[in-house]
């Protein structure tokens, strides 16, 4: 009988791509590794994330108690200087990692999952189901969100943060669910889906197993871009009074700045330094939107001679 | 070849990677005469799409050329920039893809593609772009009231015809074809190669026809090559081709279609599956699903010999084991006296 | 060899496609289809595009519901087939085989993901080690070896001759009566068609499998099929063993099918060319559908449609001049065939009594 043994795989096929759908962290390490725009995310993510669990390694200062000299430029002993009311900057902006990034993962895990949901369904269920669930993500799109924003939390004022990540959430789901029953409606013809049927799969089932790990890079895709949102937005309403002003986060530092004139004052530092860390944070998970498209797409990635090598 | 209208010298083109680059086209070396038919065919990943893109100067990154030239009436199209090509492009040469669906925009009408391809070239007159439209749709047998039908309009072989018509506009001397004929049916196929034919015959072109189908160019073209990992692996006149397959790797191509001629056969096709680029076995490129190769093909790598105004890449036909006395040209290989000594 | 049972029978089978939006016109995809496949046997089923042999085979394949007509597999017709559990089991035996084999394989899953959640539905009486078994036994069946290693890598790593392999080892693993293959070679080098139509024909002679085979090509469709069913614009023109309708094809669609298939071993010289496509049938009238292309073509042919009709044993055309109702063929060898009026089995032509077509 003849057999075919396993030769040589054939053409050449994205090894990254395929790794990074097998699943496991080693995989996904070596993925970003061989990514540049990757790398450079994950080191200013990597950097953030210890700031937030171990705020105290980098900055010992209690960043809320009002102790030292005010307005004082930087120094060694304050690295960017304090505030109006004596508080050590540095700290302030350390301490203050936790919670912007706290907030831009919940707000982007919750949203992404309400994309999912919501998207994924609409594609695959298709008919009357989609019809309604479109209209109901239409009309989340469609509704002006920072106004919408500004007027929930001016209402809800004492509600503090989770009233913040509530709306956010509620703001931010909805381009991600487009996009993703999109790219889930070019899926459902795909004979892969029709096997499932056929192999006598039930629909949770079809969207769970088959449908979902096709569509990572578009899910984490969402996830980043739901997160930056989250950094933006959260920092532009703590920043207009609409956080908890007592809370410990870089926008409610812009605010606290913002209020005492921080510029002007010769404390440049309060004002800035919170506002590029917030820039740095949403560039890191611009960076690694963009690295997984690469990784999710070959054909967009950098081609990037070998080094030294040219045939002549 | 003397008044070759094309002359490809040791063309090679390579795919960047982060590793090695990959030969997808390694050192080919083809000639064609003005009004010739040339078949390129092989399996899928064998190069010879990329040989007909690196011809036609339409690669991109992360592929390109990597040594080697193309004289295309005489000048060097590799060096070309892209202005100069600019001139030769549809005017000299011309492209028809392998889905005309992929390559016609969908939101225009055929008369509005054609129209910007001809103003893309210097033609302005409407009337005259009306006229020419007309005259290569008639050619081409698709009834010019078409000409404001948009591609999903048209069935598949007529869209493909279309594709030849543009072709066509400035009758250039070339037209390469990236396997035109392979999103048509049976019947389709045949008439669209039987008018391509008869195109040729009427204006005198010379074609450049890519395929994985070798059957579908027996009849029509006048030289063959066969190509495998990216190089030549035969190169002759057709019917001596399939008449009398020098390489192994082609006789096991003619072997594995079934006919609907003459007594049911078991066919057993080629085993195994074309190399890795970047993975290459030793020596030859096929001896490892080689059914005559021997122990030095895994280790001696074959060069093209002449056989007879034929060329092969095979051990079996190298001048060293010919049993006739291999004669010198001045200037040529040892060119083997008997031709092609086993099929 | 086929034997006497049919396994699965079709009677006027029609499928029909509501397209066009508000305007609501009638796209006919499958028409009056009457075929039957016995065991044992691979019946191919060849046709060019609009032919209707992909709507055949997932109407088959319970993807799509007929709009009228009936399908009946040993004995049961699809329509009483209710439960989930009655449906899962007709799926056991009749699974399908697609065509493309870059998106028949989801590409986040390993083979062995696949196999074994196939298994899990489909031969509940196994446990885990035995469907691991069970799954590399049947990857050896189809040449895939080491299977071990085959379990666990992902289609990425597989050529497309492989993994088409692949989909009938999983077909084969759920113990089939009968498999439909939907072009299951159409996207693969010709080199490696051969493989894999070898691979079809083993199916039938060890594990005794019965396969429908849908393609366009007839070269293919003669060297591994018993016998062949020739569709054109929605109806099934012509019928037969492989080698008669080949060698002596009756309609004039399987005669132009035959003088268009590329041969390289043929040394036919370029003849002129049919410049015609096949029809997109929509709201069609009464009438043969082939008759725009047809050179023998009478007035007869526009107005009646043409019934399936014996034209010798086991071999059935549906065409006003060429199979005639009523009229017997001389074999080749000059000896007449029997009557018309003899009941046909069941593994042979199904003939259609006279009646006008309905729905047309």
């Amino acid at each position: 009988m003849a057999t075919m043994t396993l030769g040589t795989p054939p053409a050449r096929r994205s090894e990254l791509l395929a790794r990074l759908r097998s699943g496991t962290v080693g995989n996904l390490a070596r993925a970003l590794a061989g990514n540049r725009k990757a790398m450079a995310g994950t080191v200013v993510l990597a950097f953030f994330a210890f700031c937030a669990v171990f705020p105290g390694v980098l900055a010992s200062d209690n960043p809320n108690a009002e102790i030292y000299a005010r307005a004082a430029a930087p120094s060694a002993a304050h690295l960017l200087g304090t505030t109006s009311y004596g508080q050590d900057v540095f700290a302030q902006l350390v301490w203050g990692t936790r919670q912007s990034l706290v907030i831009a993962l919940v707000v982007g895990g919750l949203a992404t999952v309400l994309s999912v949901a919501i998207g994924v369904t609409a594609a695959y269920l298709g008919g009357i189901a989609d019809d309604v669930l479109s209209l109901f993500t239409d009309v989340f799109l469609v509704i002006p969100a920072f106004p919408l924003i500004v007027v929930i939390a001016a209402y809800s004022k004492n509600g503090g943060d989770t009233i913040l990540i509530a709306v956010l959430v509620a703001t931010g789901w909805s381009y991600g669910a487009r996009q993703l029953r999109s790219q889930a409606l070019s899926l459902r013809s795909r004979d892969f889906l029709v096997a499932a049927k056929l192999r006598g799969e039930r629909r949770w089932r079809i969207i769970v197993f088959e449908i979902l790990p096709t569509m990572t890079s578009l899910i984490v895709a969402n996830f980043l871009g739901a997160a930056l949102y989250a950094v933006l937005a959260a920092a532009g309403l703590q920043f207009i009074g609409l956080g908890n002003p007592s809370s410990m986060s870089w926008g409610t530092m812009l605010y606290w700045a913002e209020n005492n004139e921080a510029l002007q004052a010769g404390m440049p530092l309060w004002a800035i330094m919170p506002g590029i860390a917030i820039a740095l944070l949403g560039g890191a998970f611009s960076l690694l939107n963009f690295a997984f498209d690469e990784i999710g797409n070959p054909a967009l990635r950098p081609v990037r001679r070998a080094r030294g090598r040219r045939n002549p | 070849m003397a008044d070759a209208i094309l002359e490809v010298h040791g063309l090679s083109v390579e795919y960047l990677t982060r590793r090695e680059p990959a030969h997808a086209v390694d050192n080919v070396s083809v000639d064609l005469a003005p009004g010739e038919f040339l078949g390129i065919v092989g399996e899928s990943g064998c190069g010879k799409s990329t040989l007909l893109f690196a011809i036609a100067q339409l690669l991109s990154p992360p592929a390109e050329i990597s040594g080697g030239e193309v004289l295309f009436k005489g000048k060097n199209m590799v060096q070309m920039t892209e202005r100069q090509l600019r001139t030769v492009r549809w005017k000299d040469y011309s492209v028809v893809m392998q889905s005309a669906m992929n390559a016609l925009n969908p939101v225009k009408s055929i008369a509005a593609q054609f129209a910007d391809a001809m103003r893309a070239h210097g033609t302005r007159s409407k009337s005259d772009i009306a006229a020419r439209s007309r005259e290569v749709l008639a050619l081409v047998g698709i009834d010019p009231v078409h000409l404001s039908s948009f591609p999903h309009q048209l069935s598949g072989g007529m869209r493909q015809r279309a594709m030849i018509a543009m072709a066509l506009l400035f009758s250039p001397e070339l037209i390469l074809m990236d396997e035109p004929t392979s999103a048509l049916d049976v019947v389709a196929q045949r008439s669209l190669m039987v008018q391509i034919k008869e195109l040729q015959r009427e204006l005198g072109f010379a074609i450049i026809f890519v395929t994985h189908d070798m059957s579908l160019v027996s009849h029509f073209s006048d030289r063959l090559v066969v190509m495998y990992a990216g190089q030549v692996a035969e190169l002759g006149p057709t019917r001596e081709v399939f008449d009398a397959p020098m390489h192994p790797y082609t006789s096991g191509l003619l072997d594995a279609f079934p006919s609907i001629y003459g007594p049911k056969v078991h066919l057993d096709g080629i085993p195994g599956s074309p190399p890795d680029l970047g993975a290459l076995p030793s020596g030859c490129r096929f001896n490892p699903r080689c059914s005559r190769s021997t122990a030095a093909c895994s280790t001696t790598v074959p060069e093209l010999y002449e056989v007879g105004g034929r060329t092969v890449r095979c051990l079996l036909h190298a001048p060293e084991r010919s049993d006739a006395v291999a004669g010198l040209r001045e200037g040529s290989r040892p060119m083997t006296v008997e031709a092609g000594s086993d099929a | 060899m086929p034997e006497t049972s049919a396994l699965l029978e079709t009677r006027a089978l029609t499928k029909h496609f509501r397209i066009g939006g508000m305007r609501g016109h009638n796209l006919h995809a499958v028409d009056n289809l009457s075929l039957s496949i016995g065991e044992r046997e691979i019946v191919a089923l060849v046709g060019e595009s609009g032919s209707g042999k992909s709507t055949v085979a997932r109407l088959l394949a319970m993807v799509y519901r007929p709009t009228s007509g009936e399908i009946v597999f040993r004995g049961r017709p699809l329509g009483d087939l209710r439960s989930r559990r009655d449906v899962l089991g007709y799926r056991s035996e009749v699974p399908m085989v697609f065509q493309d084999p870059f998106s028949s394989l989801n590409p986040s899953h390993t083979i062995g993901h696949v196999m074994g959640r196939g298994l899990k539905l489909h031969r509940r009486e196994l446990g885990r080690k035995e469907r691991d078994a069970e799954a590399e036994h049947v990857l050896e069946s189809v040449g895939l070896v080491p299977a071990r290693q085959v379990l666990g890598k992902y289609p990425y790593e597989m050529s497309g001759g492989q993994r088409q392999r692949i989909g009938f080892a999983q077909a084969l693993s759920y113990r089939p009566k009968l498999i439909l293959a939907d072009e299951p070679v159409s996207m693969l080098d010709v080199s490696i068609r051969v493989g894999l139509l070898n691979v079809m024909a083993r199916l039938r002679d060890e594990q005794g499998v019965s396969l429908l085979y849908i393609t366009h090509d007839i070269a293919s469709a003669r060297y591994v099929s018993d016998r062949v069913l020739v569709m054109y614009g929605g109806h099934l023109v012509e019928q037969g063993p492989s080698e008669e309708v080949l060698h002596d094809p009756v309609h004039p669609y399987t005669k132009l099918l035959l003088s268009a298939v590329p041969d390289p071993r043929a040394r036919i010289a370029i003849s002129s060319a049919d410049i015609g496509e096949p029809p997109r049938v929509v709201d069609p009238g009464e009438g043969c559908r082939f008759r725009r292309r047809c050179p023998v073509a009478q007035e007869i042919c526009s107005h009646v449609t043409p019934m399936l009709v014996e034209c010798a044993p086991g071999r059935a055309a549906a065409c006003h001049v060429t199979a005639p109702t009523g009229a017997t063929r001389t074999q080749p060898t000059g000896a007449t065939r029997t009557q018309p009026g003899m009941p046909p089995t069941s593994t042979q032509a199904h003939v259609e009594p006279a009646r006008p077509a309905p729905g047309a």
